[in-house]
């Protein structure tokens, strides 16, 4: 499985054309207390860049862009009673949706996680 | 991921080139983890630990809040008080000396220009206003007070805040005074020692919580703060949780619930406007305020109950049907009811409570129910209460 991370501080987990997407320990901490988190619909095609969920915090809404382009297949239905998942876990339990890929070329274009970490580092 | 709906707490002063200050507690908050933000020309503390944990421990133990960013003014001269009843719509007769009054600043049109805390000084008075309109009400004041009649901005001075249940028992065992801090009543403040330092502390605030407001020497700041924060039932809380505190207590924020162009009746702001002064007027505005008193206005504030977890923010429209019929003004998740609530402007017709609205939140309609305001009620120390 490789992880992949965004500018916009979403991960990307990938097994094949198989992935799983959430936001960033550096996300979480950055929004504070999250208190809601409005997840894509199952079913829902959604294209790269494309605002697939809203994670709400008690300081603001905040889009959650899909890293890639694809579909969804599940989503994290424990967020609906315990969205503070998304603080205490943002890159394990706290996942949001997962998905199939319909263009992993588009991979190419994120960084991995050292180059995320600088990134991060440099901000 | 970004904040596309972040309401951005940046409100820097219009026309002043220079990026944020910085206040006296600056490197306080910092070596205390603060994550600091701009807010009024300032850079503050938008939290500490986390927003609700400290929202949670103000209402349970004691907050410590910096407020340095707000306005403290004195005004002072011969005729005083006529020249402030001329500007403000309060009555200043019947207010004691070490009285804290809340009153409003008014335009000619009778829009909010501020809000703000008025307290009768020995022969003057001390006002404490909004931070980010500190300056534009300084030119105001100036504009519309006689030659006679001084303003003094105390900019050495720092405002601190604590605010909760045991704030009385943990700032008493610090204070020293001609009279027991256990003698002042909810808006009545005095002289004390703090620390072996002058403090000027009223039994006031904006969380809805028993509290103090504490003006001490901004030189000695960063002490008071240690010696305040070093009592284990306080701890130093962010903008964050108070303006999360604030809403939950019904109270509006200048700038989001009341502004230029929203008057003290549709803001539901009448207590702003002393009874004298209704039936005499005689304050800017009051033209136009007068006959909104005595007919009412088109829209009201209101709060609003949320069903669910989303939370509607300001900006959002408020419906019913289809129909627009008002907007949120400030709205956010209460930390206290563990849901969504929010302030909204609606037409005086939905206003009533119990009444059932809809919030537009990204094209999503939320459930909504007018309530009376505060949404978690108000623990003041009343004067005559057990």
């Amino acid at each position: 499985m490789t992880r992949y991370f965004t500018k916009d501080h979403e991960w990307i987990a990938v097994e094949g054309s198989e992935a799983t997407v959430g936001i960033t320990h550096y996300a979480q901490s950055q929004l504070g207390d999250i208190t809601f988190v409005e997840v894509p619909a199952v079913d829902a095609t959604v294209a790269k860049g494309d605002s697939a969920s809203v994670v709400d915090s008690v300081k603001a809404a905040s889009d959650v862009y899909a890293p890639v382009s694809g579909t969804v297949t599940v989503v994290n239905g424990a967020l609906e009673d315990q969205p503070e998942l998304v603080n205490s876990d943002a890159e394990g339990d706290g996942w949001l949706w997962k998905m199939t890929l319909s263009d992993p070329a588009e991979l190419a274009g994120l960084m991995d996680e050292a180059a995320y970490q600088t990134f991060v580092t440099e901000l | 991921m970004s904040d596309t709906y972040n309401i951005d707490p940046t409100e820097e002063p219009e026309g002043e080139p220079l990026g944020p200050l910085t206040l006296p507690l600056d490197a306080w908050h910092r070596a205390r983890g603060g994550r600091m933000v701009d807010f009024a020309g300032y850079r503050m503390p938008v939290q500490f630990e986390g927003i609700i944990a400290e929202h949670l421990w103000t209402r349970s133990s004691a907050g410590f809040f910096d407020v340095s960013h707000m306005g403290q003014l004195y005004v002072s001269g011969e005729g005083v008080e006529a020249a402030l009843e001329a500007v403000l719509p309060i009555d200043l007769s019947t207010l004691p000396v070490g009285g804290v009054r809340y009153s409003l600043l008014l335009n000619e049109t009778g829009g909010i220009l501020d809000d703000l805390m008025v307290t009768r000084w020995g022969t003057g008075f001390y006002l404490v206003v909004n931070g980010a309109t500190k300056r534009d009400d300084i030119a105001h004041l100036r504009e519309f007070l006689p030659d006679e009649v001084t303003l003094n901005h105390l900019d050495d001075t720092a405002l601190f805040a604590v605010q909760g249940p045991k704030a009385a028992e943990t700032l008493d065992a610090l204070v020293t005074g001609d009279q027991p801090l256990s003698s002042l009543t909810f808006m009545r403040g005095a002289a004390f020692k703090l620390g072996g330092f002058d403090a000027w502390i009223s039994r006031s605030g904006y969380t809805g919580e028993d509290g103090f407001e504490i003006s001490v020497p901004a030189e000695h700041a960063a002490e008071i703060a240690d010696l305040i924060c070093a009592q284990p039932e306080m701890k130093p809380i962010g903008l964050g949780a108070r303006d999360s505190l604030r809403l939950e207590a019904g109270l509006p924020l200048y700038g989001h619930d009341m502004t230029e162009t929203v008057d003290p009746v549709s803001a539901n702001l009448l207590f702003g406007i002393n009874k004298r002064r209704r039936s005499e007027g005689g304050f800017p505005g009051a033209e136009q305020i007068l006959p909104l008193i005595a007919n009412g206005a088109e829209t009201r504030r209101v709060g609003l109950l949320i069903e669910g977890r989303m939370a509607a923010r300001e900006g959002a429209k408020v419906l019913i049907g289809e129909t627009e019929v008002g907007t949120v003004t400030s709205g956010g998740f209460s930390p206290s009811l563990e849901r969504p609530i929010a302030m909204a402007f609606v037409a005086t017709a939905h206003a009533a409570p119990g009444t059932s609205l809809s919030i537009d939140v990204r094209g999503r309609k939320l459930a909504a129910t007018v309530t009376p305001m505060p949404f978690v009620p108000h623990r003041y120390h009343r004067k005559g209460a057990a």
